[in-house]
């Protein structure tokens, strides 16, 4: 899977756990050999930004919308697809990527509603699901075991 | 920012769910026709939704689901002189196609999972 693209969907950073894993995702998986996108709504990509100024953990930050018009227009495309949701409107994204791209889709869902949400994704996806809002401990050991997976 | 937002819009439902906002389009169009994720309307919008993506016609307005990330969905409706040509290109197209009339066609919505999501999500 080395040089795989992957695309890591942000959706809103309400959660503050989304701006954690997605630094940690991004560096992980570039590491790893993939080539990796963060797409984020304008709010979550400013506080990836600064989180980030010299863009060591991403190296790629794009617009959620343009990157998903992009995809329509089939001007880009990815392998795989870690899609971040903690309310409806994440799930909605998601979902809508689903359709559009394709890549293999990993939903990371989070926040107090986290397995209530999980339950209502109708797409074809790996769910990696924890109810935690603040503590990105228990959702980043899940996604080291996926990441596993996807290098094997 | 799509070209919906510099339009002259009316929002019938906000910050809800994608399911109800569905349902309210299955309920208050005169004509409904369901779409594709990524379906382009008004040159630059392509709707964000989960499939059976309902979009409407009453009179000359054409309604349909606008979803923002940290907001939720909503149902707007635009009438104007592109909103018939949008009308008239779903009659042209879709209505060929599926025979997507409200009155042929039986709602998909029950295919949508429900769960206490939707109310967790409001409170």
């Amino acid at each position: 899977m080395t040089g795989a693209r992957v695309l890591l969907m942000m959706g809103c950073p309400e959660i503050p756990i989304q701006t954690s894993i997605a630094l940690y995702l991004s560096h992980k998986l570039t590491n790893l050999g993939f080539d990796v996108t963060v797409a984020g709504t304008t709010a979550a990509s400013k506080l990836l930004k600064v989180s980030d100024s010299d863009g060591y953990y991403v190296k790629k930050l794009v617009d959620l919308d343009k990157t998903i018009v992009d995809i329509i227009e089939k001007r880009m495309d990815f392998d795989i697809c870690f899609a971040f949701m903690h309310n409806d409107a994440g799930m909605t994204y998601a979902t809508t990527m689903s359709s559009i791209s394709q890549a293999r889709m990993y939903s990371i869902v989070f926040g107090r509603n986290a397995e209530a949400l999980a339950e209502t994704i109708e797409f074809d996806c790996v769910k990696i699901v924890s109810q935690d809002v603040h503590n990105p401990v228990r959702i980043k050991n899940k996604l080291d075991k996926v990441m596993e997976e996807i290098i094997k | 920012m799509s070209c919906i937002e510099q339009m002259k819009y009316t929002i019938h439902l906000q910050r809800t769910s994608f399911k109800d906002a569905r349902e309210y389009i299955e309920k208050n169009s005169d004509e409904v026709y369901y779409v594709s994720p990524g379906y382009k309307i008004f040159k630059d919008y392509y709707i964000i939704g989960i499939p059976p993506i309902a979009v409407g016609a009453k009179g000359n307005a054409f309604i349909f689901p606008y979803t923002k990330p940290c907001y939720g969905s909503f149902v707007l409706s635009i009438d104007n002189e592109d909103s018939i040509k949008e009308i008239d290109r779903l009659r042209e197209t879709k209505g060929k196609e599926t025979s997507s009339l409200k009155k042929d066609k039986p709602s998909e919505s029950s295919k949508v999972t429900t769960t206490s999501y939707k109310d967790l999500w409001k409170k």
